[in-house]
């Protein structure tokens, strides 16, 4: 049985950065909920954040939004917790995250007890767990291999609620989670609390994505969550959206391969017997989430590598009879500059993209109607910048005055919106790892507590 | 009829950087549960539609809860991999707004 009745959780945005407005913070506020939780990223954006070490949030949004959390939280007297901060939680985007709560602290003045969380994994535990079997790879079929571990730039597990519960244990005001299952930070205080690890899973998985649920749906907007010992509510903060039966059990297949069975670190929530009911001021209930544990503890393993370095070029094409054949002009100019290039592959080399044909699906593509104009985005790959710049310098300079069969303008194939016409972009990372890792006995995830003070 | 007669919403999302999710929210019970009992969409169809293996599609849920059918299928190329479209996954289901077939509703 619980201590208290119910358990209120402010979600204030989808993902910390996002924003969200100061109204509907103020409404959360007033209705004194228990804890604050965030969302601080996402797989989404792609591997480049991860390998790199960056966040896909810019500073100013990330701390803009801290500081109104940090300050509400503090002068009510609860804990905020942040889950992946950073947006990949790997120990560069902890560092980021951590550097900017204490700048927070310095200029409001404000000192608190703050816990930080690592996600980090050692390459050591990885290829252990590897030798010994106990790992396996996830919604693929690559078997992690010793080379993929030795590239990644970093490796982080998903913690679960465990460690969250920890740092409330030990009166962490303010905690800063690596990467996490992101329902953990919105549900290990209301499971330490005694409530239902389904009902409290099942709103943090709503929870984190804050209003996206609602109706209409936004990521830069605060919602309420209620966990109450057979059910949840759900709670807009905003005037101008409401919950409703549909847009909370049609979250439930948000971005999930599974709606029925929403996969966790030690077991999974299962939602066949869920029940979704509107009540009054577009809240909705929600009760029959489960939690299933499961045998063995598998944690999700992320990682990524680097991958080379890209350059692109942008350029338009308006000449139909280009376009008709633009196919095997493409790939003409790609033997073309081959010799140039002796022992690089070419296809690993060059991704020519036409938009206004197949640039959005790619091989799912099924229209073969091109438009009356077509947009080419070239990218070259290379090892080094320079490698990737002088490719994409030769494939451009050579499709500009390529004299394919029928052409009639002998002028130039293309179109250039800019001077320059290529852009050095820089590293490019792939992921290596998504793995599951069955637990043994390795102790992750250590807390570190440390006093912020605001001079 | 086009399934953009009978459902409101018609998306495509990442579900981790493998997996695409594609989900059809039909306008009402009585259209989703007619569509269901027609057997309309199996892991065959929605192969048929995107133009690729059956065994790369890896479910089909009918989500009675959300009115909504649910297909996930393996990314042709992984999120942010060379050749990738879209990192998010989010403009892939067009081929579903497309797709024609017989009802009697």
């Amino acid at each position: 049985m619980p201590a208290q009745k119910r358990f209120k959780i402010l979600s204030p945005t989808a993902i910390l950065g996002y924003g969200f407005p100061l109204n509907s913070f103020a409404r959360g506020m007033e209705e004194r909920p228990d804890l604050i939780a965030v969302d601080g990223g996402s797989t989404d954006p792609g591997p480049y954040y991860l390998g790199s070490g960056k966040s896909f949030t810019s500073k100013e949004g990330v701390k803009r939004d801290l500081a109104i959390i940090i300050e509400a939280g503090l002068k009510a007297g609860i804990p905020v917790a942040v889950g992946t901060a950073g947006g990949s939680g790997a120990a560069p985007h902890l560092q980021w995250c951590a550097d900017i709560v204490r700048e927070i602290a310095q200029e409001k003045k404000i000192s608190f007890k703050l816990g930080i969380i690592p996600g980090d994994v050692e390459k050591r535990t990885v290829k252990k767990a590897l030798a010994q079997n106990r790992i396996k790879p996830l919604d693929h079929t690559d078997l992690l291999t010793e080379t993929a571990i030795n590239e990644s730039t970093h490796i982080v597990a998903q913690m679960g609620i465990e460690p969250f519960i920890t740092a409330h244990e030990q009166g962490c005001e303010v905690i800063l989670a690596g990467r996490a299952y992101d329902p953990a930070p919105f549900a290990a205080l209301a499971v330490l609390m005694g409530y239902r690890k389904g009902l409290a899973l099942h709103m943090g998985k709503i929870l984190e994505c804050a209003a996206i649920a609602a109706t209409p749906g936004s990521g830069s907007d605060c919602v309420l969550g209620v966990v109450e010992q057979d059910s949840f509510v759900l709670k807009a903060l905003s005037p101008e959206r409401k919950f409703t039966r549909l847009s909370v059990a049609a979250h439930s297949l948000y971005e999930k391969s599974d709606p029925y069975h929403l996969h966790g670190p030690d077991g999974h929530i299962d939602l066949t017997q869920c029940r979704f009911t509107e009540l009054e001021e577009g809240m909705v209930r929600v009760s029959g989430s489960q939690f299933i544990p499961s045998e063995k503890t598998y944690i999700k393993l992320e990682g990524a590598c680097p991958a080379g370095f890209r350059t692109i070029s942008i350029a338009g094409i308006r000449d139909p009879v280009l376009i008709d054949k633009i196919d095997s002009v493409l790939k003409d100019v790609i033997q073309k500059i081959q010799p140039f290039f002796p022992g690089l592959n070419m296809n690993d080399r060059l991704q020519i993209r036409q938009y206004g044909a197949c640039g959005v699906m790619g091989v799912l593509e099924q229209e073969k109607q091109k438009g009356h104009e077509l947009g080419l985005v070239i990218e070259a790959l290379g090892d080094t910048q320079e490698e990737a710049d002088a490719l994409c310098s030769l494939y451009r300079s050579t499709l500009l005055h390529y004299g394919y069969e029928g052409r009639v303008a002998t002028a130039g194939n293309l179109a250039f919106p800019f001077s320059p016409s290529d852009l050095s972009a820089g590293r490019v990372y792939h992921f290596s790892i998504y793995h599951l890792m069955e637990i043994d006995a390795e102790e992750l995830f250590p807390l570190r507590c440390e006093t912020v003070r605001g001079n | 009829m086009k399934l953009t007669d009978i459902a409101t919403v018609i998306r495509s999302k990442n579900a981790g950087p493998f997996l695409l999710t594609l989900d059809i929210m039909f306008k009402d019970r009585f259209t989703y549960e007619k569509f269901k009992k027609a057997g309309l969409m199996t892991k065959e169809r929605a192969a048929d539609i995107y133009g690729i293996e059956v065994d790369d599609i890896q479910s089909v849920t009918f989500f009675d809860p959300a009115d909504a059918v649910k297909i996930t299928f393996t990314r042709p190329i992984v999120s942010g991999g060379l050749g990738d479209t879209d990192i998010y996954g989010a403009q892939q289901h067009v081929p579903l707004m497309n797709w024609e077939f017989s009802l009697n509703l």
